[in-house]
């Protein structure tokens, strides 16, 4: 099955107690299926263990990128947490292992 | 006199950065400015408490090494100085800059140095305003308040540059404004030209982080490379008086700029991509075209702006208790069994001898520090145990490394290297700051 690291690229970013991730297809075709597949449920899926959520999709087609923004991480945002990764910097990898099934409907 | 364009480089991108590659920008970048970001969200916080404990200056650590290895070039080159390294003490950081321009024997030691981002007097009278991230009161943090600085804007750093000293030294300043800042100067722009700005703004977005956008935080070995990381060049930007943007990096120098490495940084630490707000203005990205202009230069248009709110978003930092933390290595045949077992025994010793933590977590490095349990990991063939407590009380924060290492002779069979430390927590939150109860000013410092 493929994952997201298949079809595109992703940088994470710290917004205090929120996270953006942005991914960016390597083509357009990519960007098709990421715009039906990747959607708020299952990013916000992948991301329990971490965040409550919500999580909110911002697409840029002219750039080919969706931006995630992903609410409420745990341990109360960059600066107060005990996590490893304070800032959250290593999520856009998680972002990268979401599976796509390929089943959703087309359009 | 207004220019009808202007090279502007990127010195850094974060407190601790390198500065190989600020030098190769000023010695052969052909840039006429360079700005070097240094604040991150917590560094204020972290150099006040330096500075009233008597272990800091207040200011970056690295000023110095910076500033020694960047303005005899700079002098040579015609290339200003500008950064926000001044940190909690922006004027002791101009007066340390100027005095090592004399010791560099620089004709112009004179530095420039805004204030008025420290507003802990404005905001403690106002303990009402909700905290952004938790929509509490202020006053929930105030006793704990450390420091309190708004973002100053675009327009603040230019009334810098306006004095004409070489060298520009802040406290905070909005990131992209750092390099706004000049932007107008250089092109006499109207602090109201919107269109104008948005393009300054995210040219200014692109270039805050450094190597974020030549190719830095970007290498995935066989999938998208890097040539030359280790020579990693930082970038420039080429903005003329019409607005158009090009962002390139020096010849020869290691990394890429392409519209991926563009559209990643473009996105970096974006809540909504279409009301990205600076003290200058609301911009939005949605419509801007990452267009490759040339080997390593992307040209950036189609940035749109709304006009700035009216306030100022001040960063608070507070103390909020301390964080213990215990690490032990276990490798071989059920290791992670064993690291396992450790960590639910010193849980239970912790607990046993009466500390209390407001969250205590036993994490597997190797299987679910960074990213949570997870359904399908691989067993690794070593994995290293961290053990973390918040607390107030900074005993039971320092019993957490000490029953880490007891492990080694109280708890499972071969645990290895262990390391311990006890760390005051700085936080951060938010409020928002009405704009006139934010006033710049500009101090100029020469050394004789």
């Amino acid at each position: 099955m493929l994952i997201v690291h298949d079809l595109a690229h992703a940088r994470a970013g710290d917004k205090g107690h929120s996270v953006n991730v942005s991914v960016t297809a390597y083509d357009e075709a990519g960007y098709e299926r990421l715009k039906r597949e990747l959607t708020e449920a299952r990013v916000a899926a992948a991301f329990a263990p971490l965040a409550d959520g919500p999580v909110r999709r911002y697409a840029l087609p002219g750039l080919g990128a969706f931006n995630f923004v992903i609410e409420r991480v745990q341990g109360g945002g960059v600066t107060a947490t005990g996590a490893l990764d304070i800032h959250g910097k290593s999520l856009s990898s998680l972002m990268l292992t979401i599976p796509l099934p390929g089943n959703e409907p087309e359009g | 006199m207004a220019g009808d364009r202007v090279r502007i480089g990127s010195g850094a991108g974060f407190a601790g950065d390198r500065w190989e590659p600020a030098v190769e920008l000023v010695e052969r970048g052909g840039i006429d400015y360079i700005a070097f970001e240094c604040l991150a969200e917590r560094t204020i916080a972290r150099e006040t408490l330096a500075l009233r404990r008597g272990q800091g200056s207040g200011y970056n650590p690295q000023l110095e090494d910076r500033m020694r290895a960047v303005l005899p070039p700079a002098a040579t080159q015609g290339v200003r100085v500008l950064s926000n390294m001044g940190a909690a003490d922006p004027l002791a950081a101009g007066r340390k800059t100027a005095e090592i321009a004399a010791e560099l024997g620089l004709d112009d030691r004179r530095c420039a140095v805004l204030l008025g981002d420290d507003v802990r007097g404005a905001v403690a009278a106002r303990p009402d305003l909700p905290l952004m991230e938790t929509g509490a009161p202020l006053e929930s943090i105030l006793p704990r308040m450390a420091s309190a600085n708004a973002y100053l804007g675009a327009d603040a750093v230019a009334s810098a540059l306006e004095t004409g000293a070489p060298v520009v030294v802040t406290g905070r300043v909005a990131d992209p404004s750092l390099f706004v800042g000049p932007i107008i100067h250089v092109l006499g722009w109207d602090y109201d030209d919107y269109v104008r700005l948005a393009q300054a703004t995210a040219t200014g977005h692109l270039l805050e982080c450094a190597g974020q956008v030549t190719g830095g935080y970007f290498a995935d070995p066989g999938v998208k490379d890097v040539p030359g990381l280790a020579r990693l060049g930082f970038p420039f930007a080429d903005v003329t008086d019409a607005g158009s943007v090009t962002i390139g990096k020096c010849d020869g120098s290691g990394g890429r700029i392409d519209a991926a490495t563009c559209t990643e940084q473009l996105l970096y630490e974006v809540d909504d991509p279409g009301a990205y707000v600076t003290p200058d203005c609301v911009l939005d990205m949605t419509g801007i075209a990452l267009d490759e202009a040339g080997p390593d230069r992307v040209a950036l248009r189609g940035a749109r702006a709304q006009p700035r709110t009216d306030t100022h978003k001040v960063s608070i930092g507070y103390f909020d208790g301390y964080l213990g933390e215990g690490l032990l290595s276990y490798g071989g045949p059920n290791a992670v069994a064993r690291a396992r077992l450790a960590g639910e025994i010193v849980a239970e010793r912790l607990r046993l001898r009466g500390f209390a933590y407001d969250a205590l977590d036993a994490r597997l490095i190797g299987i679910d520090s960074l990213h949570g349990p997870g359904a399908t990991r691989p067993e690794p063939y070593e994995v290293r145990l961290r053990v973390t407590g918040r607390t107030q009380d900074r005993k039971a924060a320092e019993a957490v490394g000490f029953e880490v290492a007891a492990l080694y002779t109280n708890g499972p069979a071969g645990g290895a290297g262990d390391a311990a430390s006890v760390r005051e927590i700085l936080a951060v939150q938010s409020v928002l700051l009405p704009r006139h109860l934010v006033t710049p000013r500009v101090e100029v410092v020469d050394a004789g």
